[in-house]
């Protein structure tokens, strides 16, 4: 059991640098998801925590020791790969106590362990059997049988889950969770599906282009996205942006007005701003309900449970999830009221949450004495 | 492109048997002419007909060409050549592949090199060589006056020998050097997905170990593959082992006393039968293995295993 600290830590290959200056701390026995679309460099870290890609600058502890230097045996972590990595000539038992047989530990403590892990990941019934004759479900928790059984102080994991269909995903996402309460090792959670991060992690860091976007707890990052990258990637259908310029009680864009109760609307008077708004915190009204949006319905997507309408703004297009059964047909036109106190704004030019020095508490209070 | 009509099937098979036919008769030719009497096999024209002297013209052959001797030597030379063939490219390849050193890309076109250069190219320095293995450490050592220096300083005069002639390590080394299996095993170590690697590393096992444990089962197809076409390669050899070996006697190998079987035109009736007969025993070691390897051996060379 470790906590792990990452310091200004760099990674370039030759010359590109793809993972650029990253700062972050982990608590001992924490679930952290890091969250990106493909090609961030999420797994670049991860393998860098693992001692399988060398580290260009900057510092990785995990405990009190800096493990800059080691090599992955003597980091005390273990993996779990995207393509689960399993020795195809060796049996179930084989995969998974291989670990134990290289560190010399005798024959009979070794199958003593492996079959605990056995039970524990639910292949007691297979130990004799080739990854080759094994589901992708059993070949995944092989893959992690192999790593609990080394009894780790870090578990990596490296978008473990996306050769599994969506069903069995879902089992797998709560055995993850099970498994860790259970061992309570730190663990890092590598992932583009914004579902299985938000569901897994006690924290979650959102990663883009080789920077850290976000760390928090998956509820906050949701509801205070901290730059307009992770409202549009949180969340789907995605955030709905509008860009446009900050008055003192109101946002204007294209000609339009948006009325916002935001303590900071002042502040930013005159500037660029990108006004984000979730799809399910919009209300559809009649076309011609004062202070609404006009727009036209593109088209109704039925989710069974709740349903999407895509608008357009004049051109502008502008999703609303409605949880109601609903009878709009493309070319209706509608009005879209936005819920004062759940809108989003961004620095048009950085991006980044406008009002963020700020608490949500003081914001939402003054929206409420407002 | 795999088309699948009638009439191109007919003209794959029309085209397989011919080739069958093509392969077969000079061997079933080498065989009814082993059955016959001297008589029978010199008139002409030649008849398919098969006669009853085959164990006798067997064991004229097995008598003149010593084969005793001989089939041992081959089989020496080559199970040595297979051997040490299927180690250095196994060892050469996981070099190349998964170790990331500033000489590699030296060293890998070092090896594709000598694919162009096969043992008949390089005969002569290689023999060279042979006649003095430590002739290359003598001349780095009389060029860079290091001999020089022992000799003023102890009198010694330095004077490396070691001959390889006539003996098994002369005849076996000079065939294993070569970079065709290399290439084998190099095209299979890159199908092996990188994670696995990872995978060991994680589980602290060493790059020996990976090599040992899991590269090496992971690659008994190609080992297979590779080791039959060794086998066969080196059992054929005649040019090597005929310069290598002045013993003949005790060396030389069951190809080149096949050779020395051949009748010469000058004597009396010439006993092609013995000849063929001769010939049949020297192909039987290598249609065995291939015969008994071919089940890997296709699947080595056309596919990986999962
Ligand atoms: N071995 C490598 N050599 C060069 N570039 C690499 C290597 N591995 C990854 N990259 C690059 O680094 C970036 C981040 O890769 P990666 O960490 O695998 O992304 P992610 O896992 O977030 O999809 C990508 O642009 C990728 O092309
Ligand atoms: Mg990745």
């Amino acid at each position: 059991m470790s906590s792990i600290s990452i310091r200004n830590v760099r990674k370039a290959y030759g010359k590109r640098e793809v993972v650029h200056g990253v700062d972050l701390e982990f608590a001992d026995g924490a679930f952290v998801v890091i969250l990106g679309p493909s090609g961030c460099g999420k797994s670049t870290l991860l393998r860098m925590i693992a001692g399988l890609e060398e580290i260009t600058a900057g510092e990785i502890r995990i405990g009190d020791k800096v493990v800059n230097r080691l090599e992955p045996r003597e980091r005390g972590c273990a993996m779990v790969f995207q393509n689960y990595a399993l020795y195809p000539h060796m049996s179930v038992a084989g995969n998974i106590g291989y670990a134990l047989r290289v560190a010399g530990v005798p024959k009979a403590e070794r199958e003593r362990r492996v079959a605990e892990v056995a039970r524990v990941v639910g292949l007691e019934n297979y130990l004799s059997r080739r990854p080759g004759e094994l589901s992708g479900g059993q070949r995944q928790r092989v893959a992690m049988g192999r790593a609990i059984v080394r009894e780790p102080k870090v578990f990596l994991f490296d978008e473990p889950l996306s050769n599994l269909d969506a069903k069995l995903r879902v089992q797998m996402r709560a055995e993850i969770r099970r498994l860790h309460k259970r061992l309570a090792a730190t663990s890092v959670f590598v992932t583009h599906d914004q579902v299985e991060a938000m569901t897994l992690a006690d924290t979650l860091v959102v990663m883009n282009g080789g920077r850290v976007e976000q760390v928090g707890a998956p509820a906050e990052v949701y509801h205070r996205p901290r730059t307009r990258f992770v409202g549009a990637f949180i969340g789907a259908p995605a955030m709905n942006f509008i860009d446009g310029t900050m008055a003192a009680d109101s946002f204007t864009f294209d000609g339009r007005r948006v009325a916002v109760e935001w303590p900071f609307a002042r502040a930013h008077a005159g500037r660029p701003v990108a006004l984000g708004v979730r799809p399910e915190q919009v209300e559809l009204v009649a076309a011609d309900s004062p202070g609404a949006l006009p727009a036209t319905v593109d088209f109704v997507e039925e989710l069974g449970a709740g349903r999407v309408v895509y608008t357009d703004i004049d051109g502008l297009p502008f999703a609303v999830t409605l949880s109601e059964e609903t009878d709009l047909a493309p070319g209706e036109r509608v009005g879209l009221k936005l819920l004062p106190q759940s809108l989003h704004f961004f620095d048009g030019e950085t991006g980044l949450r406008l009002g963020l020095a700020e608490s949500v508490e003081t914001s939402r209070a003054a929206v409420a004495a407002a | 492109m795999i088309e699948r009509t009638p009439i191109f099937n007919a003209v794959t098979y029309a085209i397989m048997l011919g080739g069958l036919l093509v392969v077969l008769l000079p061997v079933w030719m080498a065989f009814t002419a082993a059955t016959q009497t001297v008589e029978a096999v010199n008139r002409i024209p030649f008849s398919f007909a098969l006669g009853d002297e085959l164990l006798t013209n067997l064991g004229a052959a097995w008598q003149r060409g010593d084969f005793g001797t001989k089939l041992a030597n081959s089989f020496i030379l080559a199970t040595g050549v297979t051997l040490g063939k299927v180690m250095i490219a196994a060892l050469s390849a996981f070099s190349i592949v998964y170790f990331n050193y500033r000489l590699r890309t030296i060293f890998f076109w070092v090896i594709f090199v000598t694919l162009m250069l096969p043992l008949e190219v390089r005969i002569v320095p290689t023999y060279a060589i042979a006649a003095n293995a430590l002739a290359p450490l003598q001349a780095i050592l009389d060029v860079t006056g290091i001999s020089a220096l022992i000799a003023v300083l102890s009198g010694v005069q330095v004077s490396l020998q070691w001959n390889l002639l006539n003996s098994y390590v002369g005849l076996i080394l000079p065939l294993v050097a070569t970079a065709t299996g290399t290439f084998l095993y190099r095209q299979f170590f890159m199908t092996v997905p990188d994670e696995l690697a990872e995978a060991a590393k994680m589980d602290g096992a060493g790059a020996f170990r990976f090599f040992v444990e899991i590269l090496m089962p992971l690659s008994r197809t190609n080992m297979l593959a590779l080791a039959t076409i060794m086998f066969v390669y080196a059992w054929n050899q005649y040019l090597w082992p005929l310069l290598v070996t002045t013993d003949r006697g005790t060396y030389g190998t069951a190809i080149i006393a096949l050779k020395q079987m051949v009748p010469n035109p000058y004597g009396g009736l010439p006993d092609w039968n013995v000849a063929m007969a001769a010939a049949l025993i020297v192909m039987l070691p290598p249609v065995v293995v291939v015969a008994l390897m071919q089940r890997w051996f296709v699947r080595g060379l056309i596919a990986t295993e999962k």
